[in-house]
């Protein structure tokens, strides 16, 4: 019987970001991985170690700090970093508002999400980054859906989806003028359900809040919001404790909670499998504003 | 192990493909009721009688205001069998260059056409970028066939309309489902409506199609992409060339040829960071390791001494142009990408441009404007190792970059080293 030479689609996917990861280490000058301790940016940072082992990581980390962060998630970047050797950035949307540079939002709707653009694309100038990998995937969102492997950005960091290079095959333009860079996204193929799977083919260690756990939350908008130093509930929102997990992890003011008992990624698995709502639907306060949120906000040169 | 196939669409909204589409993706439930509900809220808004499951892909404010789809769309789903990515792809706006774009990476191609008005232009032009792009498999869905009654005699004649006109081209695997995509019939299950029809249902036979064997097996290529020098001391002395298979399958032990220096060695192992492996096929990504230590760079190509692809400065391709601001000439200087490799490239001729409609070749023409197809004579400055595109959808494949925008303005497929090299 001869052999078939089958990949399964979990190697397939691998192979293509490490490709994707290798390309832009050999063509570019300075590259920078935008890691926010979420599981998409940690498969994406085992994907980088894959791809150089035996060797360091050739570029360094940046991390978009809005300083509303999930404890768990600051211990978990801060081992990983450690545990690579590798070099971290830390761009900070505190500091950009201590700075002037931008205005805190006010009200009980306040939040730094919008702000994080402005210590994004402060942090790419500073460093003079040419390429910033990010952990966004083409499943998660409709704007996405049309966002190429590299996608272009102006002086300003703008994203003109009209105007995208076409991309072929799996070769991949990384031509930009100084000031201009790239936006890669090695994960552009995978769904929330192979990110899953890898993590638990690979044995990826995450942060523990994506298991169910106690935790104080308030209902907000249909969200489930973790009472925080940064977040407390206003008139008439009650607070009651709950077995909770994280679906996305980002900004603690504005990411919501789902109600659940899993707490392997085993039972996560079954639980993503069997889900009826979108992960950014279900937890993510940013892109309900409107039906266009995300792609305004990538326009501006958001993630 | 679950498998991934990749297959483009094309089409226009007459056709029933977004519904079509939909109905996959529905059916097999990779749409979410938060995203389905946004669509039903859309459809309203826009005073549509039914909810129009188009705006499930078309992302873009400018398309939800205009109504069309502007870019080539990436949609997933997955059953227990396959996991699936569908590049869809507009029917109008820039048809061929994103045709091309998202055929470019599929291994299936889904043409539609409409039961009661058979055959027309665009589905052939369908049918011929599949063939040109080398999509190893078609299937030709006749949608709307609730409108013509079931008709088997319907369905039989549009299958052999389109079989006469795909002996024209090169498709390798053709296959015939009839359907209602609005109502699901032979979507995911067999319908009783068509108790004539013995084949599969359309998602029956994407999860079942044999796709392991569409790649080339055979020619060992390796691009090499990077290479992997850890400068510590515990891996002092390391040296491993990293890129994915681009061709046949790379084993420890092999005999290898480096080129361009025409070295040659063994591998002395394939890595990763999982362990060695005893083999690794086309599509991984994989470091090489040599028994020797020779000169070995980015750009270079790891082959076999009794296999190689063609070493030559002098290429034949057909190209897609996809340049909305000049056209492609002779004499034009571009910047060409080729595996791991980027050079420049002199265009010295345009030898006939291809009407896409009718296979007509147009001798006369000496320039390729947005979207059209010809065949070109390139001079490169660096020699590539390549392989017709026919034999490797890798190594036969290139981009052609626009040095003053940096836009990437062409696609090529490689018919072979030039013939006659002359003026």
């Amino acid at each position: 019987m001869s052999t078939t030479y089958e990949l399964s689609h979990l190697r397939v996917l691998e192979s293509e970001s490490i490709h994707i990861i290798r390309e832009v280490a050999a063509e570019f000058e300075r590259p920078v991985l935008l890691f926010s301790g979420g599981k998409d940016s940690i498969v994406m940072l085992r994907l980088a170690e894959k791809a150089f082992w035996p060797a360091r990581i050739p570029f360094p980390v940046m991390h978009i700090d809005t300083g509303h962060n999930f404890a768990e998630v600051m211990e978990f970047r801060d081992r990983r970093v450690a545990e690579l050797g590798v070099k971290l950035v830390v761009a900070s949307v505190q500091a950009s508002i201590d700075a002037g540079r931008v205005v805190e939002e006010t009200g009980p709707r306040a939040s730094r999400n919008r702000l994080q653009t402005t210590a994004l694309l402060d942090g790419i100038e500073e460093h003079r980054f040419d390429a910033a990998f990010g952990g966004a995937r083409r499943d998660e969102e409709k704007a996405r859906a049309k966002e190429r492997v590299y996608s272009f950005r102006d002086d300003f960091g703008q994203w003109d989806p009209k105007n995208q290079r076409p991309e072929l095959w799996s070769l991949y333009n990384g031509r930009h003028k100084p000031g201009e860079h790239i936006r890669v996204f090695p994960l552009s193929n995978w769904t929330e359900l192979d990110i899953w799977q890898y993590i638990a083919a690979e044995d990826v260690a995450i942060p523990s809040i994506y298991y169910a756990h106690r935790r104080e939350v308030f209902r907000r908008d249909g969200m489930l919001l973790a009472v925080t130093e940064h977040l407390t509930p206003g008139e008439g929102e009650e607070i009651v404790e709950m077995t909770v997990r994280y679906r996305t992890v980002g900004d603690a003011t504005i990411t919501g909670a789902v109600e659940s008992n899993a707490a392997t990624v085993e039972q996560v698995i079954e639980e993503v499998a069997a889900t009826r709502l979108t992960e950014r639907g279900a937890t993510r306060a940013d892109d309900r504003v409107t039906e266009a949120a995300m792609e305004d906000r990538k326009k501006e040169g958001y993630f | 192990m679950s498998e991934l196939l990749r297959f483009a669409t094309a089409g226009s909204v007459d056709d029933g493909k977004s519904t079509l589409i939909g109905r996959l993706l529905y059916d097999s439930k990779a749409i979410f009721e938060d995203q389905m509900e946004a669509v039903e809220r859309s459809s309203e808004a826009m005073g549509a009688e039914y909810v129009n499951l188009a705006l499930l892909t078309d992302g873009l404010r400018a398309e939800r205001e205009q109504g069309i789809t502007i870019d080539v769309a990436y949609r997933y789903f997955a059953t227990p069998r396959r996991k699936f990515i569908i590049a869809d792809t507009p029917g109008h706006i820039q048809y061929t260059r994103n045709m091309v774009t998202g055929a470019s990476t599929a291994d299936l191609a889904l043409v539609l056409v409409d039961a009661r008005k058979g055959l027309v232009e665009q589905s052939r032009r369908h049918a011929f970028l599949a063939s040109l792009l080398r999509i190893p498999h078609l299937v030709l869905c006749v949608n709307k066939m609730d409108l013509v009654d079931w008709s088997e005699d319907r369905f039989e004649e549009i299958k052999s309309e389109f079989r006469a006109f795909a002996t024209k081209l090169d498709i390798t695997d053709l296959a015939f489902v009839p359907v209602s995509a609005l109502h699901g019939d032979n979507v995911v299950t067999r319908s009783p409506n068509s108790p004539w029809y013995e084949g599969s249902s359309l998602l029956h036979h994407l999860e079942e199609v044999h796709i392991a064997s569409d790649r080339n097996l055979i020619d060992a290529r390796f691009p090499v992409q990077y290479v992997i020098r850890p400068q510590s001391n515990e891996w002092h002395d390391y040296r491993g060339y990293a890129g994915m298979v681009a061709g046949g399958v790379m084993k420890p032990g092999d005999e290898v040829m480096v080129l361009p220096s025409g070295f040659t060695s063994t591998v002395a192992a394939i890595e990763t960071m999982d362990g060695p492996l005893d083999e690794a096929p086309t599509g991984q990504s994989v470091t090489v390791r040599l028994a020797d230590e020779i000169d070995v760079s980015r750009g270079d190509m790891i082959c076999r001494p009794a296999n190689q692809p063609h070493v030559g400065q002098d290429i034949d391709a057909m190209v897609c142009w996809m340049s909305e601001v000049a056209p492609l000439s002779g004499r034009d200087k571009l910047v060409i990408k080729h595996t791991t490799r980027v050079a420049k490239a002199l265009v010295k001729n345009v030898q006939y441009r291809l009407d896409v409609n009718t296979l007509h070749r147009d001798e006369v023409a000496s320039s390729l404007s947005l979207n059209e197809i010809g065949r070109v004579q390139l001079r490169t400055t660096v020699p590539l190792f390549f392989d017709e595109y026919r034999r490797n959808r890798t190594t036969g494949s290139f981009i052609l970059i626009d040095e003053a925008s940096n836009t990437t303005v062409g696609a090529g497929m490689i018919l072979g080293p030039s013939a006659a090299v002359g003026a």
